[in-house]
């Protein structure tokens, strides 16, 4: 006894009658997990639909799966599932694609792939050649973007709300007041690929790098963004508190002597080294009087 | 001829030959095709459906159906969640059978971890999934015959589905969002107490309640003329469009993923598969209360049969430990710690894993890359396709059927939409 999921017993024979129905349009066939799965050739997929319904028995079409794998060149998957109700089988195809590259549609083979194709448009941004209704499905009105592509963040990026002072539904930038938070759960003593805080000095271990998760930063970067963030030590607050501490004694009263005896002489010898900037923006004020020191000339 | 006022004006109609007057007299309107919004607040739309019909007069000629107004990215919120977490999600799909579209999902996993599930929990899972069925039906059997006019049966059945929340509660705490099956089994043992009232139900409350409230309706007069020949689907169509569920057996394919590819206990089961044999919306409707008195068989022979044991797999890679054993074991305490924040991981691969949810095949389509969360989860709702059909199926019908053919299909859009 195994799992408990659907049983579905194998077609034996399904992989000879496969590569002579489809010959060359057949890129790969695989059984895993029960299941059998066909990747066909994607300018042919219709003609290999119409094969599988007429002549193996698939007479309905259950599903249209998208599915996103950045890394790949033809990133896109578009994944059909087949049933037989006659032969009491399931038959998954598949077809690649990217952005650019139209995948022939087969709303002629089965009348309702026009919804699932839609959706996987609507999702993923997969064109459908000869699809005449490729509008979206799922998303808002006027919505943009293919929120199912890993690349598209999870929060997405408009937030609406019920504006009252427009008196309609205004649609914003999102604004989150928490940061969306993804645990890394990858151990480190499983392989994890990255340098783990502290361990910069370690070097590899020479194991073939783990699953986990990457890390945006590396240690060291994280280091140097603590570092540069890291604001000057907090000003010494200015208290009064003891008599130490207001500056008052022997050596302010000595200074202070001093700058009453000598205050003319200090006055005298501050005036030339003013720089004309603050001359002027001293002088502005007594603008009217300065006939009476025509001597100081500058600002005349 | 001359004296006729219509001739003497602008002559006869270039086919027909019959007279015609195009002027606008007082009083008179021009019927011209138009276009109305059916829906989103509806209350025959069963949710949030906005359908763009366009009508000759009170003929639809045309159906839009535009979905996706209760779009909450449930698929691209599950990618980020492990695969305990993402669990919750599938109860809100399809908030009337909510345990149906865990046991999809539950299954997904299980294939994928190759995981066999203790004999007990198989038969609470089926017992629970036919219990959602009857509660589910209860909601759509009694909305259906409210739309096309009868207040009292709607009310009587609720009563039953009430029973059936209740039931709920006593399984797993709450009367909707359950997440009690669990990937592995059943969150935690029933009462024998509920085991017992279940089948005491099954066996005097609902044949009574049920047959009362059909009795007033299936051989109703106004009900038949009502969905009677309304929106007949060939089975050529059915196969087609991608129908399941009572969509395709009220078109007469004996077709049912609990007889055809039997999942949990349902190969030990002993029922019947009803079918239709117009495929129309009164076979539709039929169909699904012929289904109520099999359910009520299946749960009666689960409660009989069902041995003792452990309702979970014994994997503690997988299920948690119970709280008790972690009172006094270090490694229980620390599967739980881990299946709780880390998860399990489940190996990389793919399944696609269907099953007879109340309104049809409800499918998951799981694709993981090795780690704790699914790379990928497509929802197969069942709602796509019989929605998809409506066009298909109300063209040349009158307004008014609209909502017969609508309750017929049995549409909610939590799934539908996702």
């Amino acid at each position: 006894m195994g799992h408990p999921a659907p049983l579905v017993a194998p077609q034996s024979g399904l992989a000879a009658a496969l590569k002579a129905l489809l010959g060359k349009d057949l890129l790969s066939h695989d059984f895993a997990a029960d299941e059998d799965s066909i990747t066909v050739d994607r300018d042919a997929i219709a003609a290999v639909m119409i094969a599988l319904r007429d002549n193996l028995e698939y007479q309905q079409m259950m599903e249209i799966a998208g599915v996103d794998y950045p890394e790949r060149a033809e990133r896109f998957e578009v994944v059909y599932h087949l049933l037989s109700v006659t032969m009491n089988h399931r038959l998954r195809v598949r077809v690649t694609t990217d952005e650019a590259t139209p995948v022939p549609t087969i709303v002629p083979v089965w009348p309702n792939a026009g919804w699932l194709e839609r959706e996987v448009f609507d999702m993923y941004g997969v064109l459908f050649s000869g699809n005449t209704d490729l509008r979206r499905i799922l998303t808002d009105y006027g919505f943009q973007g293919h929120p199912q592509r890993k690349d598209f963040p999870l929060t997405g990026y408009t937030e609406l709300r019920y504006s009252e002072e427009d008196k309609r539904v205004v649609y914003e930038p999102v604004r989150l007041a928490q940061d969306f938070r993804n645990f890394d759960f990858m151990s480190p003593w499983e392989g994890a690929d990255y340098v783990l805080p502290g361990d910069e000095k370690a070097g590899g271990t020479g194991e073939a790098p783990g699953k986990g998760a990457p890390t945006p930063m590396t240690a060291k970067e994280v280091k140097a963004a603590d570092d540069k963030a890291k604001a000057p030590p907090p000003p010494t607050p200015k208290t009064t508190e003891k008599p130490e501490q207001t500056g008052a004694g022997a050596k302010a009263n000595i200074k202070a002597a001093k700058t009453s005896r000598d205050g003319a002489k200090a006055k005298a010898a501050t005036k030339p080294a003013k720089t004309p900037a603050t001359a002027k923006a001293e002088k502005a004020p007594a603008k009217p009087r300065a006939p009476r020191k025509p001597e100081t000339g500058g600002d005349a | 001829m001359t004296d006729s006022p219509y001739v003497k004006h602008h002559g006869s109609d270039m086919f027909t030959g019959y007279p015609v007057d195009t002027a606008d007299t007082a009083g008179d309107q021009t019927v011209t095709n138009y276009t109305i919004n059916f829906g989103p607040q509806h209350p025959a739309a069963h949710g949030v459906l906005r359908m763009v019909m366009e009508l000759d007069g009170e003929i639809i000629e045309r159906v839009d159906p535009h979905v996706g107004l209760l779009h909450r990215g449930t698929e691209k919120l599950i990618e980020y969640k492990t695969y305990l977490q993402a669990l919750p999600y599938f109860d809100r799909l399809d908030y009337c059978s909510p345990l149906g579209m865990e046991h999809s999902y539950v299954l997904a996993i299980e294939k994928l971890l190759d995981l066999e599930v203790p004999d007990r929990a198989q038969y609470l899972r089926v017992l629970f999934a036919e219990l959602t069925r009857i509660c589910n039906h209860m909601l759509n059997i009694g909305s259906h015959v409210m739309d096309v006019g009868a207040m009292t049966p709607n009310l009587w059945v609720f009563e039953l589905r009430e029973d059936c929340l209740n039931f709920f509660e006593r399984a797993s705490g709450a009367r909707m969002h359950s997440a009690w099956f669990r990937p592995g089994g059943v969150h935690q043992d029933v009462p024998e107490k509920l085991l017992y009232d279940i089948g005491e139900w099954c066996e005097k409350r609902l044949p009574k309640l049920f047959g009362d409230a059909m009795s007033l309706v299936i051989d109703n007069r106004i009900f038949k003329q009502r969905n009677v020949d309304i929106a007949t689907v060939s089975k050529e169509d059915a196969l087609a469009w991608g129908f399941s569920g009572p969509m395709i057996r009220g078109s007469g394919i004996a077709w049912d993923l609990r007889k055809s590819q039997p999942y949990d206990a349902y190969a030990k089961m002993d029922f019947d598969i009803p079918v239709g044999t117009r495929g129309d919306c009164y076979d539709r409707f039929m169909v699904r209360v012929q289904e109520v008195y099999q359910s009520a068989r299946i749960i009666l022979q689960c409660i009989n049969e069902m041995p003792k044991g452990p309702v979970a797999s014994l994997d503690r890679k997988v299920v948690p430990p119970k709280r008790a054993e972690m009172k006094s074991s270090m490694e229980s305490l620390i599967h739980h710690f881990k299946l709780y924040t880390e998860g399990f991981h489940v190996p990389a691969g793919e399944v696609y894993v269907a099953t007879e949810s109340p309104k049809g095949e409800f499918g998951v389509y799981l694709v993981s890359d090795g780690s704790n969360k699914p790379y990928r989860c497509k929802i197969r709702p069942t709602a796509f396709s019989h929605l998809q059909a409506m066009d298909m199926m109300s063209k040349g019908h009158m307004l008014a059927d609209t909502t017969a053919i609508i309750g017929a299909i049995d549409v909610v859009f939590g799934e539908c939409d996702r």
